[in-house]
């Protein structure tokens, strides 16, 4: 039992659970310029990311919609990592997440911030779509399209 | 199957020592699962498989496999008999009148596209009507709607009250001159409902209209009687009965099938063939085209033995205990909500959590050994009508326990545990 616990701590770490209840940039923005909707049809995660994108720096990024605590807590905290990042440094950002969370390179959590705490996913394969919808969603409004899919 | 409320005790369920012994008879069973007894509670998406079954496959292939109608020699003519065997223990099954109204399939979803692409396209046309529920699987709603969209027919939706119930007189409102095929499920696999076919068949051939049954869910937890019942049409799965994925069984009226044009063409479906015209064969190899999955048919012939050793009404007897034991158990839970209350109800406890996303729950008890399913359950339209995004559904089987349904609550106690 007491691996069994240690890896769901793993997965539920308190930042996640905490960003779960109380997503920050939880909302619908008016001024968005990019916006796309990402859906996980497995499961029913369903979430729009809105950004304002100015010169290539995203000013300001939200989104709204439902899901489980590690869809929801992973779009909540890619929203805080990325506002005044170039969208390059975005993709960058992504494609090393992409790898923790995938355990393809698990260890290279250096310079994720809170975003590491989502290392223990690559743990729970059938987790990883969790984790990684808004950043698709993300990357489907950068590059306009309208809608995101984990399939 | 029988009305929730009078379940209080079954004397003539299945005894423990029976129970221990049918347990023995699943080998998964015995395995562990991050380091856990199994505790396999998904018995809705598929039932685990008995040895019998498993026996019956490989002794197939290990001493009987030839292709099928079509050789003179020895195997060929063991096979073609096992194959045909197994097709007459469907129709005893399901009480059908003769084995020529049984037609293999691979699953209940290509028994609809059977019905819906070979009867739908010939007698549906456009402003036709189609009546199906709420409640419906995709597999009973997309082949429909992809007729329609041929056709420029129109899809009817019979509405269900939020127990989950149909509501009858809406449903027979919908009926109107324009309805030409009715299609719905036995017992719902989201919800567990029991709808009332016998009734929703008399009201359609009020109209003349011919009904498709999904059996998915109901011929695991009770005798069906398609004679009784009267439909024209009666699909089920053989691997929610504890059979081989891969097969499924199509009843459907003789006269019906009969006038029925083929839904593919092949070998096996012909009775002759030059590049001019081909000849069909007779019922039901007019819809076998191709060689079939003749080990499948012969591992579902075992499953439906293996059932009916045990006994069908001792089964829903028992399944129908668990179920009010787990209803009242999961009802204790504070912050739990039951979804699917209707009165006549089998074998499926769906359900949500406060401020939990099913998801969640699905990974935490995964981690404890116990094997529910999370998600929509392929019912995105009836989510909706529910308002809620997915549930949470441990599904009962033969083989399930009053100690599994305490570890399900148990494991329950713990997701509140990892998210407080």
């Amino acid at each position: 039992m007491s691996d069994m616990m240690s890896d769901l701590g793993d997965l539920y770490q308190e930042v996640i659970l905490e960003h779960s209840k109380h997503p920050r940039n939880f909302r619908v923005m008016e001024a968005a310029n990019r916006k796309a909707e990402g859906y996980n049809p497995l499961c029913g995660d369903h979430y729009t990311v809105f950004v304002e994108v100015d010169d290539d720096t995203i000013c300001d990024i939200s989104f709204q919609g439902s899901g489980c605590a590690i869809s929801k807590a992973s779009a909540s905290i890619m929203s805080q990592a990325l506002k005044s990042k170039t969208t390059e440094q975005a993709g960058d950002l992504f494609n090393k997440f992409h790898g923790v969370v995938t355990g393809r390179d698990k260890n290279n959590v250096d310079g994720l911030g809170k975003l590491a705490a989502f290392a223990g996913v690559a743990e729970f394969p059938a987790r990883v779509k969790c984790a990684t919808l808004a950043w698709h969603t993300l990357q489907a409004a950068l590059r306009e399209k309208q809608m995101a899919s984990t399939e | 199957m029988s009305i929730i409320a009078s379940r209080i005790h079954h004397d003539e369920g299945i005894s423990d020592t029976n129970l221990r012994k049918i347990r023995e008879d699943f080998p998964i069973l015995s395995r562990k699962v991050h380091g856990q007894p199994l505790v396999y509670l998904d018995n809705a998406a598929t039932a685990q498989k008995p040895q019998v079954v498993i026996d019956a496959i490989k002794q197939h292939y290990a001493s009987n496999n030839a292709n099928i109608h079509r050789g003179v020699h020895l195997l060929s003519q063991s096979a073609t008999e096992a194959y045909e065997a197994s097709r007459r223990t469907v129709q005893r099954f399901l009480h059908a009148a003769d084995p020529s109204e049984i037609v293999f399939v691979r699953g209940a979803t290509e028994a609809i596209n059977l019905v819906a692409q070979s009867y739908g396209r010939k007698h549906i046309g456009a402003g036709d009507e189609i009546i199906l529920s709420e409640m419906e699987h995709h597999s009973n709603i997309v082949p429909w709607q992809m007729l329609c969209e041929e056709k420029g027919a129109r899809l009817r939706i019979a509405p269900i009250n939020d127990d989950g119930e149909l509501i009858l007189d809406q449903f027979e409102k919908l009926l109107n001159s324009r309805t030409k095929f009715v299609s719905m499920i036995h017992v719902s696999n989201a919800l567990g409902t029991v709808n009332p076919i016998g009734k929703l068949v008399e009201m359609a051939h009020g109209w003349n209209v011919p009904i498709l049954v999904d059996g998915s869910q109901a011929v695991v937890h009770g005798k069906v009687d398609v004679r009784a019942l009267d439909c024209d049409f009666y699909v089920f799965s053989g691997h929610k009965l504890y059979g081989p994925t891969g097969i499924g069984v199509l009843y459907g009226k003789h006269e019906l099938l009969d006038a029925m044009p083929p839904y593919q063409g092949g070998g096996d479906m012909i009775r002759s063939v030059t590049f001019a015209k081909t000849t069909y064969n007779d019922l039901p190899y007019k819809f076998e085209a191709g060689t079939p999955h003749v080990a499948g048919a012969v591992g579902l012939g075992s499953a439906i033995d293996y059932v009916n050793a045990i006994g069908l009404e001792e089964i829903a007897a028992h399944e129908d205990e668990l179920l009010f034991y787990g209803t009242e158990a999961l009802q204790s839970v504070p912050g739990l909500r039951l979804i699917g209350t209707a009165k006549e109800k089998a074998s499926v406890l769906s359900f949500v959590m406060e401020g939990i996303h099913p998801h969640d729950i699905g990974t935490i008890l995964d981690r404890q050994g116990i094997a529910i399913r999370t998600g929509h359950h392929c019912t995105q339209p009836l989510m909706q009508r529910l308002g809620i995004p997915a549930t949470a559904r441990a599904s009962l089987a033969v083989y399930n326990t009053r100690a599994e349904i305490d570890a399900l609550v148990t494991g329950i106690y713990k997701v509140k545990e990892v998210f407080d």
